[in-house]
Parts: C-alpha cells; structure tokens; sequence
C-alpha cells in the first residue's frame, strides 16, 4: 500500500446517510493507522428530512434527537481513534448534539479513556422562539404560519475547525452542509483562511465526494456485464487523501471490497450537483467544470482542475412542518388474466374513493417507479398479458381519516375485488413537508463548547 | 463511404446517476469512452430528454456540458412530483430515473458500434 507523505491528511468516510453499515468504520480506521500520518474519521448521517424527525423523538425524550446508529456506528472505533489521535467529525448530533456529545464522553469512559475532549457545534437549530421570529422575515408568509416540526441552518466548517484547533478530539454537530465536514478538519489541519476559496473549493469537493461513504467506491454503481464491482458485499468505505492546496486522491479502505476508479469519481461528483460552476455551500462556490480525473493507482484517483469562488453571504435553511398522512396499500394478482385483474381492482378503487382523494396507482412489474402521480404514463401503457402484477395504491391528506378509508378500499379487495388476489399489506404514515430560505449568515452564528466532565 | 447507423440503447455507450434535492433532479449522463462524448453532446439534447421524461412534466430542463468527464448534467426543475416529502411515488428521490433516460436510443455509426 502506498503511504501517505506527511503533507496530505487523511479524512476517511465511514457512513454516507443515518442507515449506512455499522462495521464499515473499523477498517478504514486500522487503513489509516497503517498507512501513517495525520487522519481524521467522518460520518455524515442526516439527510434533509432525517432532523425533523430526531426533533420530534427529541420532543418524546429530551435526552434523544441524535442519530439512533450513532451508538453502533461510534463504538468499535472510538478507543482507537481517541489512542491513535484520530479525531471524529461528524453530523449525528442532528437535532440534540449536546445529548449526542455526552453521550460519546460517557461511551469513551465505559472504554477505559478518561476526559475525552467532546465537543459539540450550535447554532444550526432555529425551531426555538427566537429563531422561528428570525425566519418569519425570510419564509412565505402562509409557510411561517404552519406548525414548524424542525428549523435547522446549514452551517459551516468554520465553527469544527475552530474545536479541532482547540484541541477536541471528536466533534459532534447537527445541521451542517456535508462537505464542511471535510473541509472543517482540513481547514484545521492546513491552517487555511475562510478566504482562501480555490482550496475551499478544492477540499469541498473532496467532501462532496466523500460524504456519500460507498458511492465513491463501487456501492450505487454497479450494474452486471456493464459495470461490475468485485465483492460488493464487503464495499470499502473511502478515504481522501488532502494536499495542502485542497485537492485530493480518492482511495478506500485496504482488505476491503468495492472499486475506485474514474467511473465511480465521476458519479459521484456529479451528484446532486446542478450547475456544474455553482456548488454553493457556506464555505465557498464550488466549481468542477473544469475538473479532472486521473486513476494513478490501483483505486487510487486523483482530482484535479477544481476552482473555488468565495461564498454565498446567505445560509440555506430547511424548515418542516407537519404534513399529514400518506397511506400506501398494495395486493398481488399473478398468472392467466394477472395484468387484467390488478386493471380492474384499480378502476373498483377509482370508482369507490375518486370523489374523496387524489390516488395514485401503479402496477408493480409493469410500471410503477417511471409513473407520475397524474397517472399519465399509466394511462398510455396499452393493457398487456403480465402474469405477476402487484397493484398500489396511495394518497395523502391531512385528513387521516379519508387515508384510512382508502387502505380499508384496498382490504375489502379480498373479498370484493377480482379473483385471486393476495398480500395485502396497508400502511398509513404521518409524513413531514418541508420548505428552504435564505438567511444572512450573520444572524445564524455557529458555536463551540467542550463537553466538561 | 458513410457508414451505416445502428440504434443502441443510451445504456451501452454511457452510464449516470440521478441525485435529487427537493423537487430538482439531476440525471448524469457519462461516456464510457471519449469517442462517445460527441454522441451524446448531439443526440442527448435536452429535446429529446424532455420526450423521454414527458410524462414527469418537468417545468424547466437545463443541460450542462462537462467535456473533461466526457458527461453531461441534467438539472430538471419540478420532475419529481414535489420531491421527497410530497410525491406518491414508491421511489420518492427519483432515484430510478437515471435508468429511465439511459434506456432512449441514440444512433451509432456501424464501425463505433462494432466495438462494443
């Protein structure tokens, strides 16, 4: 394995969302131990909705709100981290990072480490009474009426940079942008100036690459006889190595499975991105337009041609509110007359609830996941013969109750629809809207305390 | 003499990833090889990804050239239905649609098509 020189930093990324794999930290770990100098072990776990609904479990138990894997995820390499000066980034404090925080501390002390330097970032939480007056002046005004669930802030890098400089040795956040997760420790590391936006740029984009752990490596990309991926079940999680000027070299963990190569760089670094010249972030613009990428080494790629321009003067921010109830039914029909069955089990719910709800619905083995909720591309499909065929149903409504008469439409299929259907499965979940503005960054200021003992 | 033409799927000759943030998706689409990239850069437009995706209504389709990668970015605003939060779909993220849009057709010269 090629080691690292001493002017790049290691940041390996063990979880790309707050259901990635538990076991995927270890080996990354005992990879950057092995290959020597200076590493830093991340995980980014809240996606857009997942905040607000830590902050509705927050409001069950004031001692939750963080990610519930945090615990799994933290634990079989914290004592190694903490021995071998490894320092832990990381977003799953999402809607309480305190009680995440302390969490940690007390978990590094079960493990025979005594005061470990904890700290946790703030500032991001806007769903208290000052915030939500903040907001009102920047959402619409029949959002800023709604009953608010979560109101969170993306922040920076600034804020990690400043509690790794002041000595934290793992740094618990909640709502911040996904690559300021990278950037923050190297910032730290290279003692970079929040001015200094071509190497922002540069490290940003490392972030981005990192922050959706195996998509860089071969997990979300393979596809049999077209792109195929050795032992995909044992996907390696990535490490980026930083130059001091930001740009780096994509690897991942040794002994593991997956694959670095140009192919999966370029997926990745097109991901969620739109404008190619514009990735906005707290931190800097982003600019790949002119990126390259170079495999220089057995899933070693490097990354190349990337600008910075400086930042936004807004934060985004993403509100939620409370958005009624989805309810999802579904029931098989399969061999002669299947397609036309499941057809005919469709117009009976049409006919019985068309009315009352705007349903959607999609034949299962046919066409569901192309559909859209109008039904257009059902309506052109022109009946066919299919043998397996599993019909939905959904809608949502505020009203839970015209929810709950349509998964009893779908039950009554048993007895009162076509022949021979099976499976019935009926859910009905409360579902969560969610709106973004900006605000002026001074009015959301990140913060940093270390946990005292 | 000019060589005939052979209709592929998209899928052959490149491959792409769908990202989503609210209701905008994005659609990569990338060469498997630089003599494809101008391939895609003339029968990839965003016409025909509008046609392909039709149903989907999106307001606006906005394509973005990255010839260093030899890709093409798709941003499509308002294709998701309303996007995670909103959207009936099973696949809320439209997460799927990448391969949506690498199943339309291009038209390859014989002599590239041979080679795949």
């Amino acid at each position: 394995m090629p080691r690292a020189t001493s002017q790049t930093l290691a940041i390996g990324c063990a979880a790309g969302f707050g259901g990635d794999r538990t076991d995927s930290a270890l080996p990354i770990v005992q990879s950057m131990i092995a290959r020597g100098g200076p590493a830093v072990l991340i995980f980014e776990m809240l996606a857009e909705r997942t905040l607000a609904l830590a902050q509705l479990e927050r409001l069950r138990n004031p001692q939750s709100g963080f990610a519930p894997l945090m615990e799994p995820m933290v634990r079989p390499i914290l004592r190694q981290c903490l021995e071998h000066g490894i320092p832990i980034v990381s977003n799953f404090g999402a809607a309480n990072p305190r009680a995440a925080g302390r969490r940690i501390y007390q978990m590094a002390e079960s493990l025979g480490v005594a005061n470990p330097r904890v700290a946790v970032v703030e500032g991001d939480d806007l769903s208290d009474s000052r915030g939500r007056e903040l907001l009102r002046g920047y959402l619409m005004p029949a959002d800023a009426a709604r009953e608010l669930v979560s109101a969170n802030v993306y922040l920076g890098a600034s804020a990690i940079a400043a509690a790794l400089r002041g000595g934290a040795q793992v740094v618990v956040t909640g709502r911040v942008a996904d690559p300021s997760l990278t950037v923050g420790p190297a910032m730290a590391h290279f003692g970079w100036l929040e001015s200094d936006w071509g190497t922002l740029g540069r490290a940003t984009i490392a972030g981005h690459l990192l922050e959706c752990g195996a998509q860089v490596t071969g997990g979300y990309f393979a596809d049999p006889g077209y792109k195929d991926v050795p032992d995909l079940h044992m996907v390696g999680f990535p490490i980026a190595e930083i130059r001091p000027e930001g740009s780096c070299v994509i690897t991942k963990a040794d002994s593991t499975g997956g694959i670095v190569d140009c192919r999966t760089v370029k997926e990745q670094l097109l991901y969620e991105l739109h404008d190619p010249a514009a990735y906005l972030t707290p931190d800097v613009v982003a600019d790949i337009s002119e990126a390259q990428v170079k495999q220089i080494g057995p899933n070693r790629v490097a990354v190349s041609g990337v600008r910075g321009h400086p930042r936004p003067q807004t934060l985004k921010a993403t509100v939620c509110f409370v958005g009624g109830w989805l309810g999802e039914g579904e029931i098989s029909y399969a061999g002669p007359g299947a397609e036309a069955r499941a057809r005919l089990a469709a117009r009976i719910i049409r006919q019985r609830v068309a009315d009352r709800l705007s349903v959607r619905f999609d034949l299962i083995g046919l066409l569901s996941v192309f559909g859209d909720d109008g039904g257009r591309a059902l309506d052109q499909l022109p009946p066919g013969d299919a043998r397996d065929v599993r019909l939905r149903v959904a809608a949502a409504h505020v009203d839970r109750e015209r929810v709950e008469n349509l998964m009893r439409e779908v039950t009554a299929l048993y007895t009162c629809g076509p022949a021979g259907g099976g499976g019935i499965r009926t859910a009905i979940t409360a579902r969560l809207n969610s709106v973004s503005c900006l605000v002026p960054r001074e009015l959301a200021p990140a913060t940093f305390t270390i946990l005292e003992p | 003499m000019i060589d005939a033409i052979s209709n592929v799927p998209l899928h052959r000759i490149a491959h792409g990833r769908t990202g989503d943030k609210g209701d905008i998706a994005n659609i990569s689409v990338i060469a498997y090889r630089p003599e494809f990239f101008p391939l895609l850069v003339e029968q990839v437009t965003e016409q025909r990804v509008r046609e392909v995706l039709c149903h989907r209504a999106p307001q606006t389709i906005t394509r973005y050239l990255l010839p260093n990668l030899g890709a093409l970015n798709f941003v499509l605003q308002g294709a998701l239905d309303g996007g995670v939060n909103d959207s009936l779909n099973l696949d809320t993220h439209g997460k799927t649609l990448a391969f949506l849009l690498l199943g339309m057709e291009v038209r390859l010269p014989s002599n590239l098509a041979r080679t795949l």
